[in-house]
């Protein structure tokens, strides 16, 4: 592939004391693709990811933006770049209402005096805001955008953090394990909600355990064994038994390690 | 988005989905006849403030209809402003810092050595009173910023901070004042500045100190900037889950040690309404400063463990305390009953707290 990869880290290596939690691990993703990275429990998947977000620093090893060099000091900082991350833990505050963790770190404030000396925040354009994107991705069984997050399933908050993410995140979507705490209905609202944000052309890294979504959702999987990319494959030519195989070492990589 | 399983083009480990396609479609998490309790919860989830408000306006309902026009004059509710300023101001302090889950023992060492710092510098140095206030306030701005940077760098956690800097603040409040007590009547001949907040007006029957309206002023401005400020909503962010606010992009480190600065500076302005509060500039005054912040904020339905709760209800729970005390006292009952009571009202408070979260888990 000659296209420019939009996300894209190179020889990433990050130790923490004694234990290296990355070794040269190369990563791409590509316009417009869902990119699944699976890798056993333990593998640096989770690190690699934060680095790539800015919630890390790597030590070694550079992350490059729509292929320039970029240095996220916070998540913050990826966010403000274009890279929105859903983490495993969602990252919302349950005791603040939706519209609140929406806009939790980036909040809006009201035109003109109010805003400017009373530094006031502007509550109705920010709930407005969530609505419409709450709707966007058909999350509408939420009724009151004020209800505090912790009142919801499951698979709302899922949908909350994926709704801000696509919200905010113009260039990456990263999920990690998003379906990892949900019911078998909730999860399948999710693949339907990484299906309608690739449909609207934001490429997606989704990190999960579950092969059958894996399968399903991703164009390529990238496999990640001990602090390092081993190979990435597309779902169409290989069985979901040979990527386990390939991710707890059972079985070699393909050669062509870097098929894409 | 739709519930029918279409995507099960690529593998048959999707066939489990299959029957999706006839699941419900209703949404089982807003059943229409939510019980009474479960609206009640919600209710309270929201509004954190309501149980001590309803707390205080029954506690004042029933001493006004013991002890009739006596308690229920504007008189006596203004005493009771007056008598809980110190409480109400330092509450204030102590909320912002419990709801970061933390909590600031050393609100009243900072308060005293504060009000001592104001008047050695105005009589031992002989420095006009209101740069003396100034350069107290700053020290207990000061005070608290120690505070916040062993909390938000050192990572130690908040209650052994403030129990240590509680000792030191104290044991420098007394090594440097030399337990010297600065009388009423001094001040109030060469520094009445620092008397400011003992200060009052009357309407009608009402006495109102500067100090009981400073505290109104503190509390109002509070509120507004933890419910309508980006800053506010950091705080409460920290407090209820502190990685989630720093992934979410909140300066964590700073909201903290903004927070604990600004603590130390509500403490010292309350040391500077102490002295107003009891004439004189004494090491000693204060000394249940602490506990009685910490109570006042309890009982006003603040989470000890941090995002919950709300000023208001803090300046509510001083309140209920002044009520209490002062209600009970012109009863001319033992003032024991008055802790004993005290002690029911924390435990019911927290009680509730629970409540309010199991219920919304």
């Amino acid at each position: 592939m000659t296209q420019q990869p939009v996300l894209q880290g190179r020889g990433l290596v990050k130790k923490f004391g004694k234990v290296t939690a990355l070794q040269g691990c190369d990563f791409e993703l590509y316009p417009g693709e869902v990119l699944a990275v699976i890798g056993d429990n333990g593998a640096g998947k989770s690190v690699m990811i934060k680095t790539l977000s800015g919630a890390l620093q790597p030590d070694h090893g550079e992350v490059l933006l729509d292929g320039k060099p970029v240095h996220f000091n916070t998540p913050l900082e990826a966010q403000y770049a274009g890279i929105a991350t859903v983490y495993q833990t969602l990252a919302m505050s349950p005791a603040l209402s939706i519209a609140d963790n929406m806009f939790m770190g980036r909040e809006l404030r009201k035109p003109g005096w109010r805003g400017k000396y009373l530094r006031q925040l502007d509550k109705p354009a920010m709930e407005k805001f969530s609505r419409e994107k709450l709707t966007e991705l058909g999350l509408m069984t939420i009724q009151n955008i004020k209800q505090a997050v912790e009142t919801l399933s499951g698979g709302q908050r899922q949908g909350i953090a994926v709704a801000r993410a696509a919200a905010f995140g113009s260039k990456v979507i990263i999920l990690d394990e998003p379906t990892a705490a949900l019911g078998v209905k909730e999860s399948r609202r999710v693949l339907e909600l990484i299906k309608d944000v690739r449909a609207r052309g934001i490429p997606i890294v989704l990190i999960s355990h579950n092969m059958p979504h894996v399968f399903e959702v991703a164009d390529r999987i990238h496999i990640h064994r001990l602090g390092r990319r081993l190979c990435v494959v597309k779902p169409g030519e290989h069985t979901m038994s040979d990527a386990v195989a390939m991710m707890t070492g059972a079985m070699e990589p393909p050669g062509e390690t870097q098929a894409a | 988005m739709s519930d029918t399983g279409t995507a099960n083009q690529n593998s048959s480990n999707q066939s489990y989905e299959d029957v999706l396609k006839d699941a419900a479609t209703t949404v089982a998490e807003f059943e229409e006849d939510e019980s009474f309790s479960r609206k009640l919860q919600n209710w309270l989830h929201s509004t954190p403030s309501a149980v001590p408000m309803f707390v205080l306006l029954a506690a004042i309902l029933v001493f006004g209809l013991i002890l009739g026009s006596k308690f229920f004059s504007p008189f006596a509710m203004t005493l009771i402003l007056q008598q809980v300023m110190i409480v109400g101001i330092t509450a204030s302090a102590q909320t912002l810092v419990i709801l970061t889950a933390g909590i600031d023992l050393s609100v009243g060492a900072i308060m005293v050595f504060s009000s001592v710092i104001m008047g050695q510098f105005t009589f031992r140095y002989g420095i006009p009173a209101e740069i003396s206030v100034a350069i107290g306030l700053g020290a207990g701005a000061l005070m608290g910023f120690i505070n916040g940077v062993l909390v938000a760098y050192v990572k130690l956690p908040p209650f052994i901070v403030t129990l240590g800097t509680w000792q030191i603040f104290l044991a420098a409040n007394f090594l440097y004042s030399a337990n010297e007590t600065i009388r009423a009547q001094e001040i109030e001949e060469q520094a009445p500045t620092l008397q400011l907040f003992g200060e009052s007006f009357r309407i009608g029957g009402a006495v109102f100190t500067y100090g009981a309206v400073a505290m109104i002023v503190i509390v109002v401005l509070l509120a507004y900037v933890l419910s309508n400020t980006a800053w506010g909503r950091h705080v409460y962010a920290v407090g209820d889950d502190q990685e989630a606010a720093e992934l979410s992009g909140v300066k964590v480190k700073n909201t903290l040690i903004q927070v604990y600065t600004l603590s130390g500076l509500i403490c010292a302005f309350a040391g500077w309404a102490l002295i107003g509060r009891i004439g004189s500039v004494s090491p000693t005054s204060g000394q249940n400063a602490n506990i009685e912040a910490i109570t006042a904020v309890v009982i006003g339905g603040v989470s000890l463990f941090g995002g919950r709760g709300s000023i208001l209800g803090a300046l509510a729970g001083g309140l209920i305390v002044g009520v209490f005390s002062l209600g009970l006292r012109m009863i001319g009952t033992d003032p024991q009953w008055t802790y004993l009571l005290i002690g029911a009202l924390i435990i019911f408070a927290v009680t509730v707290d629970q409540w309010i979260r199991k219920g919304t888990a």
